[in-house]
């Protein structure tokens, strides 16, 4: 009987390790001028630099140099006086220079710490993930592989590149291995992940989409039995890419090794892709080790030495960490940390805030933004924020504070915004939306009703105010729901003199 | 004992993707140690007071604005390329044999 999830972590110890890449949005390339859009057609945005022509010279994109300085202090890391560029050389022809500019024994950024925050049994827990290093370096081409079954690089009878991608700046963060995680250590990958995308998006330095692969994972595990001080082998799998995925690759790799070592085998230092449908792992190339990279200093570039004037000033524009954020938000909008995980998950929690800033009260903004315009984008199989902004969303719900707009009428400005009819004020007048509160035209209304229901009118006169319901139904009918209840029965409570 | 052994230069040929016979081998592994022989000498002169460079003029910074100029069209990146299929560069099977 192979070991299940459970047994294996009643029997080993895990420690884990993350790398994460992450593309940065700046406009141009690392080392070029070319644009970096994604989904551009193939090979129109190379040049001699990323293509590695002869004689073309890469120069450092200083935005990616700052943005990586901004990314090291966000995560508490030192930022080096002095760090270098290196060649890192391989065979593959996803890069067109037959090696990738990276940084090896001297990066930007080292020495950091993300704490991150998991539910266990008891309770809230925060686990300290030390950071060894933040480097600068490119992404590559992507290769389409062809002919075979899978369309995988094995048993492919040839492979097309598109070099859009190659140059891209690629920030590498490595963890140092994380021991004590033990059943947990999916958790804690998956919370690592998440609070360092938060943070990438708060810096605005990247758009951190996994499912565009703007933001990568690879995760390193080994296992060790329990009470043995010795690290066991540890894989390394790629290919991950969703806070989900990462969850579920720790806990797949756990099992796997764990079911490999119980019954005597050994661990391979090896790569494994992740496998999106199962949540297993299968192995990819056996590692080439680091000397068989020969690293040099690259010597087409010179060193980058950030004065400290302006690592200050990259620190004091540090936006607020996203942690800290939400434990304010959630105190001053007073709402249940569920709702503000849903807001997180749904990435309305920007725009909610700044709803709430534009006077909105944020019990509204908050269901507004997840409710009916959630439900809208949903339909449109697009982001809400794509569909109407902050400033519709706020005014839309000033007017149905000042009792301009009921809750039904305000959900059909907002789905005319969404259909291009204007802002709020242009669709109410256009679709004559408004909230009947002239009192001469209510009281038309009114007077029209009593007339037809004079027993009733005589009822409420003798009293009797619970019989005013069907009245006011009827001036509510009158006007086609566009009246203010509560002033209609104001209005009619006077006109008969009971109030 | 040699700066570098045949079976490094092997390695590295393997590495590189160049396909050496055994004469190759032995011919350029002794031409490669007189070459690391001849570079070494300059460790004589570079005593503990020279830190390592990788640049000969003591340059820093040197950086360009995150500004887009205009890319070669994909015409012009693959009129260089051996093989091509529509957009693309085509490229012979990457992983062969056991690897």
């Amino acid at each position: 009987m192979p070991m299940n999830y459970e047994q294996a972590t009643a029997a080993y110890e895990p420690t884990l390790g993350l790398e994460v890449h992450v593309e940065l949005n700046t406009k141009s390339k690392m080392f070029c001028s070319c644009a970096t859009e994604f989904g551009a057609e193939p090979n129109t945005q190379t040049c001699p630099v990323c293509l590695g022509l002869p004689g073309s010279l890469p120069v450092v994109n200083a935005m990616a140099i700052e943005s990586t300085i901004l990314i090291g202090l966000a995560l508490n890391c030192s930022i080096a006086p002095f760090s270098r560029f290196a060649r890192k050389n391989y065979f593959y022809p996803d890069m067109p220079k037959n090696f990738q500019t990276s940084q090896y024994d001297e990066p930007i950024c080292v020495d950091g710490y993300l704490d991150v925050e998991i539910e266990t049994d008891e309770g809230p827990k925060t686990f300290r993930v030390d950071i060894e290093r933040v480097h600068m370096e490119e992404d590559t081409g992507k290769s389409l592989h062809v002919g075979g079954s899978t369309g995988r690089i094995h048993g492919a009878e040839y492979s097309l590149l598109d070099y859009n991608r190659a140059g891209i700046p690629l920030v590498e963060i490595v963890t140092r291995i994380v021991p004590g995680t033990g059943k947990y250590a999916p958790l804690v990958a998956r919370a690592y992940v998440t609070e360092l995308r938060d943070i990438l998006r708060s810096l605005g330095v990247s758009d951190v989409k996994m499912e565009q692969g703007s933001l990568r994972c690879d995760v390193n595990l080994s296992l060790a039995p329990i009470g043995s001080d010795k690290l066991g082998t540890r894989s390394e799998t790629k290919n991950v890419n969703s806070l989900r995925s990462v969850e579920r690759a720790v806990s797949g790799e756990f099992v796997r090794q764990a079911n490999r070592l119980e019954s005597g085998e050994r661990i391979v230092q090896e790569t494994r892709h992740f496998l999106e449908e199962s949540g297993e792992t299968r192995p990819g190339r056996s590692k080439e080790t680091a000397e068989d990279y020969r690293y040099f200093p690259e010597p087409d570039l010179v060193p980058v030495t950030p004065d400290a004037d302006w690592i200050e000033e990259l620190r004091k524009s540090l936006p607020e960490k996203p942690s800290l954020r939400r434990k304010r938000l959630q105190e001053e909008w007073n709402v249940p940390a569920k709702e503000m995980e849903s807001m997180v998950n749904a990435e309305l929690l920007d725009v909610v805030e700044e709803t709430v800033k534009l006077g909105a009260d944020a019990t509204r903004a908050r269901s507004w933004w997840l409710g009916e315009v959630s439900r809208l984008a949903n339909e449109k199989e697009v982001a809400p924020t794509t569909l109407i902004n902050a400033n519709q969303v706020a005014e839309v719900i000033a007017l149905i504070v000042t009792g301009e707009l009921t809750d039904k009428l305000a959900r059909q400005v907002v789905e005319g915004v969404i259909n291009g009819e204007g802002t709020p004020r242009e669709v109410i007048d256009k679709r004559g939306l408004k909230v009947v509160s002239d009192d001469s035209a209510l009281m038309i209304a009114i007077e029209a009703a009593i007339a037809a229901q004079p027993d009733t009118a005589e009822r409420v006169r003798g009293g009797n105010l619970p019989a005013a319901g069907a009245l006011i139904g009827a001036v509510m009918k009158a006007t086609g729901g566009q009246a203010d209840a509560a002033k209609v029965r104001e209005l009619l409570l006077k006109h008969l003199g009971q109030s | 004992m040699a700066a570098i052994s045949r079976d490094e230069v092997a390695h590295l040929a393997r590495l590189s993707r160049i396909e050496m016979n055994d004469a190759e081998l032995d011919h350029l592994a002794s031409e490669l140690d007189l070459i690391l022989g001849a570079v070494a000498r300059v460790q004589e002169v570079a005593q503990g007071d020279i830190p390592p460079t990788s640049h000969a003029i003591p340059l820093h910074n040197v950086f360009r604005a995150d500004v887009v100029k205009p890319s070669l069209t994909p015409e012009e990146s693959l009129s260089g390329a051996p093989a091509t299929e529509g957009p693309r560069f085509k490229v012979p099977q990457i992983l062969g044999e056991a690897e």
